[in-house]
């Protein structure tokens, strides 16, 4: 029998691993530049600078949930979760209802973005600080408390807003509306700039943990054994996770399924679970699942329903299979 | 040397250690037997640094496992415990990989792989390194596990049950492998083991525990003795001496 050694294994895996990163790169760019061009008319400077406006923001979104949504699964070792049942959507709706209700739609469309974006960023990471801090001290080092305590929360924050919804006139609900569901269409120029720069640092902290991340991803005890400080890595990562999806919700809104969706593809298209891979994996499939669809929804259904539809209704039909593949184990 | 100083350990209302004091000398293979919740398990954990002590105090090297970083006590303590589920994919090679992560810190060196290479051969693991762990039997998962943990070429080894599964000649095998290690490179080797024979003919010393505490412990030859096993065991069991071992027999 041959011997077969494991640096020459480890090669082969590696080359793999750059060839589905390329790959997954190039379908990117190629999304990309269909979406600039495609139907380029009249006036194309302008209509470039609005475009490319329009993919920087999907393309900080899009980081921002999958490198949340894969930490977020390492953390709690568990494939079919996503911050989103963390109760950060609920959050955000919240936040934006209570705003309609005590100070009227005009206040929700005139308010400086800059405070409101801040506003909400503070909220939602207050929140998951605190939710955090509150069960870690109580020394419980169960995870699926945690879990538990954000569905709770998540509950609880809907139904307030939609008790508050009820309560608010028809017009200013469907000024509501509109600012819930998912859109690239209306993203501020400045929080662009502030968000990139927010996803930028935190994911290259992320980045210095991976390897830690890789071991913490074999469970709790194994990392200990291997000299992995579980406690804090997982603090560190609980803190990024509520700074990205705190970004990507407030920025465009909820978009649940998207992590989901995205950090599952890599993880079957990666073939592993190394982080190194997963994590650009899901990003770059991210920017593909959300231009992509952008596309669609502009060419094909002529902005007539949001993004978030789309990928809720891709992401829900994905979720159920999920579901049923590992109920069936 | 381990020293275990006054350990106590309380799961609810059930006092699962109770004031537990002991020394492991370095060098040589020690087992723990005991019946099922003698806490056997947890003393091994709260040596191994997963599980915290209510009170009382474990040094390993004079390092307090509690207040050691987790890098530095790696690479001098390894353990494995009972259930090992990972829930990632994961191939046996990958697996074994991780055990050198305290000293590569996730970049391997070519002296890395080629101890992890060593690690597969001395196992016999050639046959399916590159299978994912879901798709090998119980005892081939084990002995993978096994491996990894050995990869971490720590002085003290720590392992509950590593006969979990294996097969009579992997288990002979298994035993064999942990004493010419603990011989050849003078580590120190602590086991759960549940077939007091194994314990008998493989290791320097016997560890006996019962309700929380330790009923004795000493040189194996000592405790292989029909009275203490059956104080520690509830049960009658003979010993008679076989080719120079001393072999419990309590089957009919």
């Amino acid at each position: 029998m041959s011997r077969v050694t494991s640096a020459e294994t480890f090669a082969r895996v590696r080359r793999r691993e750059n060839r589905v990163l390329a790959l997954l790169a190039l379908a990117a760019v190629a999304t990309v530049v269909a979406f600039c061009l495609i139907a380029l008319r009249g006036n194309w400077e302008y209509a470039l600078t609005i475009r490319a406006r329009k993919v920087a923001a999907m393309v900080v979104v899009g980081c921002a949930v999958a490198v949340s949504s894969v930490l977020f699964q390492t953390v709690t070792n568990n494939r079919v979760l996503t911050p989103g049942i963390m109760g950060f959507d609920s959050l955000f709706v919240l936040v934006q209802t209570l705003v309609v209700y005590f100070f009227g739609a005009l206040a929700l469309s005139s308010a400086d973005p800059r405070l409101m974006f801040a506003g909400q960023v503070v909220a939602m990471v207050v929140f998951a600080g605190a939710l955090y801090r509150w069960l870690f001290d109580r020394r419980s080092r169960d995870l699926y408390v945690l879990v538990l305590a954000g569905v709770v929360c998540g509950t609880l924050f809907s139904s307030l807003s939609s008790l508050a919804a009820r309560l608010i006139n028809p017009n200013d609900f469907v000024v509501l509306q509109d600012t819930l569901f998912a859109n690239f269409n209306s993203v501020d120029r400045n929080l662009l700039a502030v968000s990139a720069a927010l996803v930028a640092v935190v994911s290259l902290w992320m980045v210095r943990l991976f390897p830690r991340l890789d071991v913490l991803a074999l469970g709790r005890e194994h990392a200990l054994n291997l000299g992995v400080d579980h406690r804090s890595v997982v603090n560190q990562v609980l803190v990024a996770v509520a700074v990205l999806v705190s970004v990507a919700t407030a920025l465009v809104g909820p978009i649940t399924f998207l992590g989901l969706l995205v950090a599952n593809l890599a993880r079957q298209f990666a073939g592993v679970s190394r982080h190194r891979v997963v994590v650009p994996a899901s990003a770059l499939l991210a920017v593909v699942a959300l231009v992509g669809g952008q596309l669609v929804l502009e060419r094909v259904f002529a902005l007539d329903t949001a993004l978030s539809v789309i990928i809720n209704f891709v992401g829900g039909i994905y979720f159920i299979a999920l579901l049923i593949r590992e109920a069936k184990r | 040397m381990i020293e275990v100083r006054n350990v106590t350990k309380t799961y609810g209302s059930t006092r699962v250690l109770d004031d537990v004091s002991l020394t492991i000398v370095p060098g040589g293979v020690t087992s723990i037997i005991g019946a099922n919740g003698a806490g056997k398990s947890t003393l091994l954990s709260i040596i191994g640094r997963l599980l915290p002590a209510d009170s009382g105090r474990v040094t390993v090297d004079g390092l307090d496992v509690t207040t050691t970083p987790g890098a530095t006590l790696a690479k001098r303590l390894a353990v494995l415990r009972q259930e090992n589920h990972t829930s990632i994919r994961l191939s046996v090679r990958e697996l074994v990989a991780f055990g050198r992560f305290p000293h590569s810190r996730g970049r391997l060196t070519a002296a890395d792989l080629a101890t992890v290479d060593e690690a597969i051969a001395y196992f016999e693991l050639e046959e399916f390194a590159d299978r994912q762990l879901d798709q090998l039997s119980g005892g081939q998962r084990q002995r993978a596990h096994v491996a990894a943990v050995l990869c971490q070429d720590t002085d003290y080894v720590l392992l509950d049950e590593p006969l979990n599964n294996l097969d009579m000649r992997h288990s002979v095998q298994m035993m064999r492998r942990l004493r010419r290690m603990a011989r050849d490179f003078a580590k120190t080797v602590v086991l759960v083991v549940h077939d007091i024979n194994f314990a008998s003919c493989h290791s320097d010393e016997v560890i006996a525990m019962r309700d929380g505490g330790v009923v004795a412990q000493g040189p194996t030859a000592e405790l292989m003795t029909p009275e203490l096993l059956s104080t520690v065991f509830d049960l009658d069991i003979a010993v008679h001496d076989i080719d120079g071992n001393r072999i419990g027999v309590y089957y009919s």
